[in-house]
């Protein structure tokens, strides 16, 4: 019997032959990532006695979520930080300034290659599973078993195969995607799977879209998201002239469930609140105001989404009783839209600019909303208060469709302007 | 820390949730005796109170669904509570529970073959389950690993003991 993709990872860095679904295995980490939450890693570290962190160089802090410090609270939490990595000699630290939204940095950085197993205090840690590695969210006290040790026992997850095909129409993004898949499975489909896509759409499509397929798996329940790598990986990793041995799914290794999607004649698709599985078709939705627009996060705010954006801006102004905020993900998106003058687009729209940080995805901090509000926004996560007042609305959507709708100030399909 | 258990059985239906367990009016707690005071009292009022030390909870799928406070599992630890046995549990609570030293055992049948108030005996590192009837239910058995953290009495006490073998 073969294995699937994740199977073999998890063989590998446990040291088997192989594994099946339900095996626990202590496995050997290859990368492991914390944002803020390391502050909280930090103290269990030190109640376990530990002195030393098993591999500096193994080990990725980037601050993200309050960037740069929003309060004094968060100023406290990154100059804790700052004192653990410089302590332990932790190179890969990511301040204010340097990085951007850590599951974006692993990314662009070429910190995650195919194969590996990458573990991050984040709940949408399996985002980099699009470039096929093994990444998944644990917990802060693990976190700190994994920098004392540098591995944890993990669950081998059943797999579940999505198969996605047809041809991404025109101004529609992975987002639309994984937001129809969601539709399909619900929040609690495919919890604690690892969820394999496959088919002629996501071979055809850009890494950038895989990204924002792979970050949504954890609205199903997932454990990890990924894809297996192929030309398009290997060229998005080229300039890190890092080597890897592509690990693909045996032909005849076993899936729990198999589902088919084709997206031919699939519309835009926005999640309405307060659940991410409430998905429906942009034409079922009629006179959606909003009051804000947020384009960012580590779901959708790369130079890609930025530049979907800016071409429905272009000439354009906001409409008037919207405001629009654009978040890059990331400190070289951030100079890359400037440079291809992508800003003048935004700025003459009457949009404003922010610092790359997670930002008021999770309600923390710029942009949050009023009672009464509603937001289109590239993000992914619409529960209840989740950008502000317990009161207000958040309905997800893709980039194309969150600058549609500030054109308007209602919910706009993105193809229709 | 023990592998085998008596106790005095608990039911609790499907996708109780970690909201269930420990509320969030109460997450700004940290003691675990005081979280314990109001452990799963929106599903059963009387739980808190007439809880008793060694009790088990036999639970139907996905026990310990939703957020990955892990409040949760502290709380019913420090209620007494020595194993929850469930049809399923959702990921991060199943991993919390294990780690932060509450044994946690999945069984398809048990929850269909008790009543509420029945005791029944496990042994963890067999996966038996005895019930007061005298049937034995055979589940998979935890793996060793994982019986070490929950023996250590957590994951922490794990690392400090591997650190301290290390030297
Ligand atoms: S951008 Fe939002 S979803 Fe992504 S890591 Fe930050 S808070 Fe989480």
């Amino acid at each position: 019997m073969g294995m699937t993709l994740s199977e073999k990872i998890l063989a590998k860095a446990s040291g088997k032959e192989s594994v099946r679904p339900g095996d626990i295995v202590d496995a050997k980490v290859d990368l492991a990532m914390s944002h803020e939450a390391c502050t909280f890693v930090i103290s269990a570290f030190e109640e376990m006695g530990a002195e030393k962190v098993w591999d500096k160089d193994k080990i990725v802090v980037i601050l993200d979520h309050w960037v740069p410090a929003s309060d004094v609270r968060s100023a406290s939490l990154h100059k804790a930080i700052r004192k653990f990595v410089r302590e332990q000699g932790i190179d890969n630290f990511l301040d204010v300034g340097r990085g951007g939204i850590a599951h974006q940095i692993l990314a662009e950085g070429g910190w995650v290659l195919p194969g590996m197993l990458v573990v991050g205090t984040d709940s949408h840690t399996p985002t980099t599973g699009a470039l096929g590695a093994f990444a998944t969210g644990i917990g802060f006290t693990e976190m700190a078993a994994v920098f004392a040790l540098g591995e944890l026992w993990l669950k081998v997850p059943e797999n579940v195969k999505v198969v996605v095909n047809g041809s991404l129409g025109n101004r529609m993004d992975g987002k639309d995607i994984i937001l129809k898949v969601i539709r399909d499975f619900k929040v609690d489909g495919a919890i604690y799977k690892a969820v394999e896509f496959t088919g002629s759409t996501i071979e055809s499509i850009g890494i950038f879209h895989r990204l924002a397929i792979c970050n949504m798996t954890t609205e199903m329940g997932a454990k990890t998201g990924i894809i297996a790598p192929d030309d398009k990986t290997r060229e998005y990793l080229s300039w890190t002239g890092k080597q890897y041995e592509p690990v693909l799914s045996d032909e005849d290794a076993e899936y729990q469930e198999e589902r088919e999607f084709d997206i031919t004649d699939l519309e835009p698709q926005v999640a309405c609140p307060p659940n991410v599985d409430n998905v429906k078709g942009v034409s079922e939705l009629k006179n959606v105001k909003v009051q804000q627009a947020f384009l960012g996060s580590c779901t959708n705010g790369r130079i890609e989404d930025l530049r979907a954006a800016a071409e429905i801006l272009k000439g354009e102004k906001v409409h008037k009783d919207v405001r629009m905020i654009v978040m890059p993900a990331s400190q070289s998106i951030y100079m890359q839209a400037m440079e291809e003058g992508l800003f003048d687009i935004f700025l003459d729209a009457n949009a404003t600019i922010c610092a790359p940080s997670c930002g008021p995805c999770f309600g923390g901090h710029g942009g949050l909303l009023a009672a009464g509000e509603a937001c289109i926004s590239s993000t992914n996560r619409n529960f209840v208060a989740r950008m502000g007042s317990p009161e207000s609305f958040v309905y997800l959507g893709s980039p194309w469709t969150v600058a549609a709708s500030a054109l308007y100030g209602e919910i706009t399909d993105p193809r229709s302007v | 820390m023990e592998t085998t258990f008596s106790g005095k059985i608990w039911k609790f239906g499907d996708n109780i949730n970690t909201d269930d367990i420990t509320p969030s009016p109460y997450l700004t707690i940290q003691n675990p005796e005081e979280l314990a005071k109001h452990v799963l009292e929106n599903k059963k009022p009387d739980f808190p109170d007439r809880v008793q030390k060694g009790d088990i909870i036999v639970a139907g799928r996905n026990f310990g669904c939703g957020s990955s406070r892990e409040h949760a599992p502290v709380a019913l630890k420090a209620a007494g509570v020595s194993l929850v046995v469930a049809k399923s549990f959702a990921r991060i609570f199943f991993r919390n529970a294990i780690n932060v030293g509450l044994s946690v055992l999945e069984s398809s049948e048990l929850y269909d073959a008790v009543e509420e108030a029945d005791e029944i005996k496990v042994d963890l590192e067999k996966g038996e389950i005895e019930t007061s009837s005298g049937n034995i239910i055979k589940t998979n058995p935890l793996p060793e690993n994982v019986l070490g953290i929950l023996e250590a009495g957590g994951l922490v006490e794990k690392v400090k003991l591997i650190l301290g073998e290390r030297g």
